[in-house]
């Protein structure tokens, strides 16, 4: 019995050191935060494929060279099933069980803005790649986004309205219960009434998350004498909205936010959402360089053409590779490897991502440019007009 | 008053899904004493088979076995799956309820809300998270009729519905089997005594809650293209709301209050600030209740429920 326990005990000892021999560099984990089931299921298959046809690259490269020694990589995919608790209990999973280095996503205000509040609190670098919000980011310096923000987007729309049409009156119709539509809706009737003057949001509508009825509200609009309607909201509503309001007699323009640009939007909406405009962050049709190459190995794998959370998860994880890669060397020590990836990435300055050029230059937010798509006659997303900050 | 009208126009449509789903929640609860929670589901799986129901047709017709029109294909749709949903909900009460049928009320409403989220996931595991479109099965065709706009989706829903609730109303009079459940819902213990075969009326009373649920599902596919597996939660909710405000067993008073919640819903909004809505809409409900109890067909201080 005794020697048998000390047999056990030295082919332990001796496996323990053959495999400590033997290991590789450390593997170097990333956490992706996706809803891949709850409200937005497509926004949630988009941030895997980009992310599973990154790992491609870096596993055909032999994972992530850092310094000189070349690390492997792991993507840890959790779902947070769209919700806001979800992604606070993934986020920390990941973190403290996961030893993640960088987390990737969520992508929804509703989900990132409470992630961010983890990571920066475990001091973990997390790059949301779609969420405009700017709560996301403030006050917390581990958080990144590939994106640009709701303020942003708010005059960005409000000014080519403006300029494109010469409308004086516009209508908001918004999701009161969700944090990206209020924001975006907020801070377009700001930049229009600095345009138009007062009370040139003539209608100013809501709703609550999970409604399906809008023809009260779309009454009231279609009376309020308005000429252009805004409706930042996800693709599920916008193609309710965009029925019921042809069908009480609206014969005006449409627009709307980033959160439009689903490919599940034309599927859902159909006829009724041609023409329409809405702003974001890159259109498929008309695409060059590296964005097509990206868009063609996307189409080829998946069988359809990427949306823009595809592409921004994309920059993101590019964004994530050359963080870590210029931090020099990773120590194994995972606190300071988080710290020195931070460090880097508020540093990231020119870098070239397929939705445009980004600088973080000190900051959280990257400088970029929106780009306004009209939906064509033939459903497809069109390059309209690039607008810059 | 245009906009008064076309409001009006609105809440007749929105009014009819709440009239035809608290309906099922009237009927069971006259008989059992029991609400349904699970009756919300019920009208998403209706809305779901639907679905599958009016796709099997179209491919039937595009592959040339059938030729019908669409708007044949679609009252087919509408007659095959509320007969496919009764027997879903058939078996919700097969398999949920009658066990528990002498258990405390407590578990066979617990039963209900399980029932509902096993429907709800299963559904989920089933068909993936995400949204289903109905099939457009007939144009939109919009009629402006001086600044109020119609189409004929909603003149069709409005009239479906509102027939249905009378035909219901025409079988609950009218045949032996209405009259079995009507002498159920007096006295549950002694019809049984009378020769009444308890279960098969039980079964049948969840059967035709289920279909009008069905129907209620197809109509709001029709409506509202947009179908997801947790879509008859709030409806579920707000449905049960007009059944205890139209009175525990009452035909007319489930409609009429499916209506009213309609109607109470689209003109808040149109009057107060939309985000107001519900808040003020089910503040009236609260009114409505406080000084009527019982709804308004309810009978006060009585056991004895009619239908």
């Amino acid at each position: 019995m005794r020697r048998g326990l000390t047999l056990c005990v030295c082919v332990l000892a001796v496996a323990m050191l053959l495999s400590t021999g033997w290991a590789k560099e450390p593997t170097i984990r990333i956490g992706i935060n996706a809803p891949l089931t709850g409200d937005i299921p497509k926004v949630g298959e988009g941030t895997k494929f980009a992310a599973q046809l990154w790992l491609e690259d870096i596993k055909a490269a032999g994972g992530i060279t850092v310094g000189k020694k070349k690390h492997p990589v792991e993507l840890i995919i959790e779902d947070n099933e769209s919700k806001a608790e979800s992604a606070v209990k993934v986020t920390t999973k990941m973190i403290t069980e996961d030893d993640i280095l960088i987390m990737v996503g969520p992508q929804a205000s509703k989900q990132a803005v409470p992630a961010a509040g983890i990571a920066n609190n475990y001091k973990t670098p997390m790059i949301t790649p779609w969420s405009t919000n700017p709560d996301s980011t403030k006050d917390k310096p581990y958080v990144f986004r590939a994106c640009f923000l709701d303020p942003f987007q708010g005059p960005v729309v409000a000014n080519f309205i403006s300029k494109e049409f010469k409308f004086k009156k516009a209508a908001v119709l918004y999701d009161v219960a969700s944090d990206y539509p209020k924001g975006l809706a907020e801070f377009f009737r700001k930049a229009w009434e600095d345009i138009n003057g007062k009370g040139s949001v003539v209608a100013y509508e809501s709703f609550t998350t999970k409604d399906t009825d809008f023809s009260s509200q779309l009454t009231k609009i279609i009376n309020s004498g308005a000429q252009v309607l805004f409706t930042p909201q996800y693709y599920n509503e916008v193609a309710l909205i965009v029925q019921q309001a042809h069908q009480l007699g609206w014969k005006k323009p449409i627009v709307g936010s980033d959160s439009w640009g689903s490919a599940e939007t034309i599927k859902l909406c159909g006829k009724d959402c041609y023409g329409q405009f809405f702003s974001t962050h890159y259109a498929a049709a008309g695409a060059t360089g590296e964005t097509k190459k990206f868009i063609d190995r996307y189409k080829a794998k998946y069988g359809y053409v990427p949306d823009d959370v595809a592409a921004l998860t994309w920059d993101a994880m590019l964004l994530a590779q050359q963080a870590i890669q210029s931090t020099g060397a990773l120590s194994g020590d995972l606190k300071k490897d988080r710290d020195n990836v931070r460090n880097a990435l508020s540093q990231v300055k020119k870098f070239q991502g397929i939705t445009g050029e980004m600088t973080f230059a000190g900051k959280n937010d990257p400088s970029k440019c929106a780009v306004i798509v009209k939906i064509s006659d033939a459903g497809e997303f069109t390059y309209y007009k690039s607008v810059c900050p | 008053m245009a906009i008064f009208l076309q409001n009006l126009v609105n809440s007749l449509q929105w009014g009819s899904f709440y009239a035809l789903i608290a309906l099922g929640y009237s009927m069971v609860y006259s008989i059992l004493m029991l609400f349904n929670f699970a009756h919300g589901d019920i009208f998403m799986v209706g809305a779901y088979i639907g679905v599958g129901v009016s796709f099997g047709l179209l491919a039937l017709t595009s592959s040339g076995i059938l030729a019908i029109p669409n708007w044949l294909i679609l009252v087919m749709t509408i007659l095959i799956s509320m007969f496919l949903t009764s027997f879903v909900g058939m078996i919700v009460e097969r398999v949920g309820y009658r066990p528990l049928r002498n258990a405390p009320r407590a578990s066979a409403a617990i039963t209900g809300l399980m029932i509902g989220i096993i429907l709800e996931t299963g559904n989920l595991i089933l068909l993936g998270a995400r949204r289903i479109s109905f099939p457009s099965l007939i144009e939109t065709a919009t009629y402006d009729i001086g600044g109020v706009f119609l189409t004929n989706k909603k003149i069709m829903i409005v009239a479906v519905s509102l027939l249905l609730t009378l035909a219901l109303h025409q079988f609950i009079r009218r045949t032996k089997w209405g009259m079995a459940m009507r002498a159920m819902s007096f006295d549950f213990v002694a019809v049984p005594l009378m020769g009444v075969p308890v279960n098969k009326v039980i079964a049948l009373t969840f059967g035709i809650g289920s279909a009008l649920a069905a129907a209620a599902g197809i109509l709001f596919g029709i409506a509202y293209p947009v179908l997801d597996p947790y879509m008859g939660v709030l409806f579920g909710w707000k449905a049960f709301v007009a059944a205890i405000l139209g009175g525990r067993g009452s035909i007319l008073g489930a409609t009429l209050a499916g209506f009213l919640l309609g109607f109470t819903e689209i003109f808040v909004a149109m009057i107060f600030p939309s985000t107001l809505r519900d808040l003020i809409a089910y503040s009236i409900i609260l009114l409505i209740l406080t000084f009527r109890p019982h709804g308004f067909f309810g009978e006060p201080y009585s056991a004895q429920l009619r239908l």
